[in-house]
């Protein structure tokens, strides 16, 4: 079967609007904005004494992780339950696919059941583009990140936390820091970053964690951690996934965290009101030291709270892509 | 149609809303405008009435009855209550009134922040089109526009309203 369509022009709609949200890719300065802009204006309904407004309500939205997660599902049932929507989170370990029922008949079974969104994570790249383009065409389909390709509900929420503390991107050094080959996060942020013209675009770790063709995706790279932080505003650590440390990729844990854990010492080579990043879970005294991660430049937790926001724009900016695409009439209120 | 100035209806809305605040008793009422020409309204007569809450503002796009015809409203501005709503006499303000339907969904969001002590509604135009039971207590201007006239307010600065025709 043919995925004819590109993910970055599959997820908009006839008038260039989000349909689905598979990649941060190829989108546009105008449409990476107005998530930013509308995360920030869904920023006051967790001010409310009611958090909910009722935009989704009566619409059914449903989580689909193929594999764990605590923080991205989590506030993913959050924005859509403050959007007002129904939440299914379906346990796929314990469903019927364990069972032997196929990944497509699931889905058209669920689709059968009226679901308006399916949120999807997968270890295979490409499963949510698949599900769009071939098994859902009229769900929203949300990549809440699909093996090493993308993770673009994260890398936005990193946009929105660079915009909320630096203000813009124009004028920033921005640096990615840790294992980039295995890294879907770090491939959503380049090209987001990109997208919102960022001064310059850093990614530092070690040769055998950088994948060759970063240049060609718009960063600069750097081996060593001294000369990548120099003059940077912003600082993204990455995690270091614990099964690589067995694989022939580093020579120990130990050794990585001496030459690319993100240490006081270290973050002194930055501007010295450079921000601390990075997207969870964080392993302490593996990439990053413990008085980095809850010091004053850290804003790892804001993050997670600017995640629901940002969620929140993206299912309802997908939601209203669909619902456009397919009704184009519109009449104005008072 | 002649239209009157916004200034002229703005002095004598002021005066009617104070006349209204004392029959009622109110002393401390909370002033909230509807993005975006119902928060110019708010603004002048906020400063004319000298009141000492700042002033709220709503924007009740994540309320809207018409989501799933017309989408989400591309500029969407952040809701700003500077105060606790709950026991609180509230003036809200609207450039328009017409079917009634924004007006109703700013009650449901301004209800989603506590529980109002009472409401007020005052708007500076009134337009037929009603299709809900909601009327202001205090306006500036009724018009008796044809089906295919809409009437807008431009500002902030120099307020003024004109008359559009409408396919």
């Amino acid at each position: 079967m043919s995925l004819a369509i590109p993910p970055h022009q599959l997820q908009l709609n006839e008038h260039g609007q989000l349909k689905h949200f598979l990649t941060t890719e190829n989108l546009s300065t105008e449409i990476l904005t107005e998530i930013l802009d509308t995360a920030e204006s869904f920023s006051s309904v967790g001010q409310q004494a009611v958090k909910k407004v009722p935009l989704l309500r009566g619409k059914t939205v449903v989580n689909l992780f193929f594999e764990a997660s605590t923080r991205t599902r989590t506030t993913f049932e959050l924005a859509a339950k403050r959007l007002s929507a129904d939440v299914l989170n379906i346990n796929i370990s314990a469903s019927a696919t364990s069972k032997g029922e196929s990944l497509m008949d699931m889905l058209w079974n669920l689709e059968a059941m009226d679901s308006d969104m399916f949120i999807v994570r997968h270890q295979d790249s490409g499963a949510p583009h698949f599900i769009a383009s071939q098994v859902c065409p009229n769900v929203a389909i949300i990549n809440a990140g699909d093996g090493r390709h993308a993770h673009p509900t994260q890398a936005m929420l990193d946009m929105y936390t660079i915009r909320k503390h630096k203000g813009g991107f124009r004028n920033l050094k921005v640096a990615i820091i840790g294992d980039i080959t295995h890294s879907r996060v770090a491939r959503s942020q380049v090209h987001a970053l990109n997208g919102l013209q960022v001064g310059e675009v850093r990614v530092i770790g070690p040769k055998t964690l950088i994948p060759h063709d970063m240049e060609h995706l718009g960063a600069k790279v750097f081996y060593n951690m001294e000369q990548g932080l120099k003059d940077v505003d912003v600082v993204i650590m990455l995690r270091l996934q614990k099964e690589r440390m067995n694989s022939a990729l580093l020579p120990s844990e130990h050794e990585f965290y001496r030459l690319y854990g993100l240490t006081t010492e270290k973050l002194a080579f930055a501007k010295p009101d450079a921000i601390v990043m990075h997207p969870g879970p964080i392993n302490r005294g593996v990439e990053i030291e413990t008085a980095v991660a809850d010091g004053p430049q850290s804003v790892i937790l804001k993050q997670v709270n600017y995640g629901i926001s940002v969620r929140m724009a993206v299912l309802s900016m997908t939601m209203s892509g669909q619902s456009t695409a397919i009704t184009a009439t519109s009449k104005t209120i008072n | 149609m002649t239209l009157p100035t916004v200034d002229s209806l703005i002095n004598n809305m002021s005066s009617e809303l104070q006349n209204l605040l004392g029959q009622r008793g109110i002393t401390q009422p909370a002033m909230v405008g509807i993005h975006t020409g119902g928060a110019w309204v708010a603004n002048a007569l906020h400063q004319q009435l000298g009141l000492d809450q700042a002033l709220g503002l709503l924007d009740i796009t994540f309320y809207r009855d018409d989501f799933t015809q017309k989408g989400l409203h591309p500029s969407v501005k952040t809701s700003n209550l500077p105060f606790t709503t709950d026991e609180q006499h509230i003036i809200l303000v609207d450039d328009v009134i017409s079917s009634g339907r924004t007006i109703r969904a700013a009650l449901n969001e301004l209800f989603d922040y506590g529980r109002p002590a009472s409401v007020i509604l005052v708007t500076l135009v009134d337009v037929p089109g009603r299709d809900l039971p909601i009327q202001p207590d205090i306006i500036g201007e009724r018009l008796d526009l044809a089906p295919q006239q809409r009437v807008k307010l431009h500002g902030p600065d120099n307020m003024h309203l004109t008359i559009i025709q409408v396919n």
